[in-house]
């Protein structure tokens, strides 16, 4: 479905400001896989994703979906297959417009855009039918301007704009990260079902180690630059917190350090 | 006193045009466009110069609103593809129409007196309330269209609708020069209705679109964009009431006008700023009362 192949991206090459954003970086996702990619900051996780979705280029290699070498397409393209989860709450909605005009734009995602309505009587009633099974009343606010919408609501939002029309890939860029652990919690139980119910391979960055091993089926591990851990379907569902910490130290030498990351035994309230 | 309110009515729905047009960058877009000061000359000298060699006032009307797209078009690319600051390619433009626009009149100033115009059968009081509805209308569609919720995204949250597969660029090139079409229209309107072509009639033109934006705003708010668009037509109307109404006042002139715009304009972008910061400081003394007084609670319930 997706892969990476010999992807490679520096900033600043050649200046004493070089930063090896990614080295070599190969993966391979199946259909349906669900990978979540943990590592310090820095480690290339974030520009991994923007890689995927077409905000930074390839200095050299090759991303393909479903074969299809698309690492040349600019990132409006690139949503023909692809759709983001971005960590800010702000970035994936538009505020000033209405729930509904914002979910009829994610509609229209690898369609042509014309003069015809964008909402229309068919469309609100799916968008209705979408948003009760979120059970979080914003059924009842179709008319509602986004920016009048908490975080967590407005970040549900954006889960499903992101998902009801089912793409090829599912990018979530640490969507949580932003939310109280109330509010966290409920979209990444919202996200968990809508995968499993409609098999989307998703890659999910996360900083916290406990998501990371309770959800999807692989992990990867990332560090400078590099994958430094690739943990199969097998593996993963046996893995442990410690055990990660542990084998992160010896492969790389250095403490797993995150200003962000949560550690696994986090309680929730 | 009220002998100079049909003319002033008469004025504002002839610049409603222009000043939906300066709606459709300046807040839909997001993009202050200073084109619109060329862009209205344009207008009123493609009709001025093709109604006096003989064509028809209304292909004269549909040719400059066709000038004014082609204005727009070049302003969005210089921004888009020539990736030039938005303010810094407006200006651009606007300097450029300047010589275009003579050009076009070949002289300064170009007379339609003897020539049939648009409003040569019927009153602009009469025909434009009705133009302009249809207007109004078409674009409230548009701005309905899966399209137009692309443009509008554009200038809300560019990053959510790039993610969404909409080509910012387009939308921007397209917003930019649909309201620059409409601004030369206004200014066809306006050589037809005061009889002449002036190399400088444009002079001004945006901040005086802004005034009746933020006027009809303020006044009859923009909660829709059905609402607001409404709100413009009626800010550009009532703005040119203000400016007959100060310029019965014994010591201004004719030429104390653009100060008397310019003002507004300041005053209503200032004020809003000053009442955000005010009220958010008077919420959050309120709030911290609230959270002091029910610290207690928290206290005692554990960490929850």
């Amino acid at each position: 479905m997706l892969e990476v192949s010999n992807v490679t991206k520096l900033f600043n090459p050649g200046t004493p400001d070089e930063k090896v954003a990614l080295l070599q970086i190969q993966l391979k996702l199946k259909p349906g896989d669900f990978m979540t990619v943990i590592g310090s900051n820095g480690a290339g996780k974030s520009t991994l994703m923007n890689m995927i979705s077409g905000v930074l280029e390839p200095d050299s290699g090759e991303i393909l979906i479903e074969g299809k070498p698309i690492h040349q397409l600019p990132e409006y393209r690139r949503s023909r297959w692809i759709t983001r989860v971005f960590q800010d709450p702000m970035a994936g909605t538009s505020p000033n417009m209405t729930i509904e005009e914002n979910l009829a734009m994610a509609y229209a995602r690898g369609k042509r855009r014309g003069l015809k309505f964008g909402v229309t009587k068919a469309k609100r009633k799916m968008f209705q039918e979408h948003l009760e099974r979120f059970n979080i009343g914003l059924e009842n606010r179709l008319k509602a301007k986004v920016g009048l919408l908490s975080g967590g609501e407005r970040q549900a939002l954006s889960l499903l704009m992101a998902t009801f029309t089912q793409p090829k890939i599912l990018l979530l860029d640490e969507h949580t990260a932003a939310l109280d652990p109330a509010r966290a919690e409920l979209i990444i139980q919202l996200t968990e079902e809508i995968i499993r119910e409609l098999k989307l391979t998703t890659l999910m960055v996360t900083h916290n180690m406990d998501q990371a091993i309770r959800l999807g089926n692989r992990l990867i591990m990332m560090d400078k630059g590099r994958i430094i851990l690739n943990i199969d379907e097998e593996r993963k569902k046996r893995l442990t917190v410690e055990q990660l910490h542990g084998e992160f130290e010896q492969i790389s030498g250095h403490k797993l350090a995150d200003d962000k990351l949560v550690l696994g035994s986090s309680k929730r309230g | 006193m009220f002998s100079a309110l049909p003319g002033a009515v008469e004025l504002g729905l002839l610049y409603a045009l222009m000043a939906l047009g300066v709606y459709m960058t300046f807040r839909i877009l997001n993009f202050p466009d200073l084109t619109v000061d060329g862009s209205f000359t344009t207008g009123a000298a493609i009709a001025a110069v093709m109604i006096i060699n003989g064509y028809a006032p209304w292909i004269s009307s549909v040719a400059a609103f066709a000038g004014g797209l082609a204005a727009g078009v070049c302003t969005g690319l210089l921004h888009t593809k020539g990736k030039i600051n938005g303010l810094l390619s407006g200006i651009l433009m606007m300097i450029a129409l300047y010589s275009i626009n003579m050009r076009i009149m070949g002289k300064p100033n170009t007379s339609l007196r003897g020539s049939e115009t648009l409003f040569a059968d019927i009153s602009p009081l009469l025909l434009m309330p009705i133009f302009i509805l249809i207007v109004k209308l078409l674009l409230d569609f548009f701005l309905h269209s899966d399209l137009g919720l692309a443009l509008r995204a554009t200038g809300d949250n560019a990053l959510m609708i790039k993610s969404f597969g909409a080509n910012t660029d387009h939308t921007k090139i397209l917003g930019i020069s649909l309201s620059n079409g409409l601004v030369a229209l206004s200014g066809a309107l306006i050589a037809q209705q005061s009889g002449f072509a002036d190399i400088s009639m444009g002079i001004g033109m945006i901040v005086i679109g802004l005034a009746s934006v933020i006027i009809g705003e303020a006044i009859f708010g923009a909660a829709t964009v059905f609402r607001a668009t409404l709100a413009v037509i009626l800010g550009s109307i009532i703005y040119r009431i203000v400016v007959a109404l100060a310029l019965r006042v014994e010591w201004f002139d004719a030429s104390d006008l653009k100060l008397i715009t310019a003002l507004i304009v300041i005053v209503a972008l200032i004020l809003p700023t000053f009442q955000r910061k005010r009220g958010q400081k008077k919420a959050a003394q309120k709030r911290s009362q609230q959270l002091l007084l029910s610290s207690n609670q928290i206290g005692r319930d554990g960490d929850r």
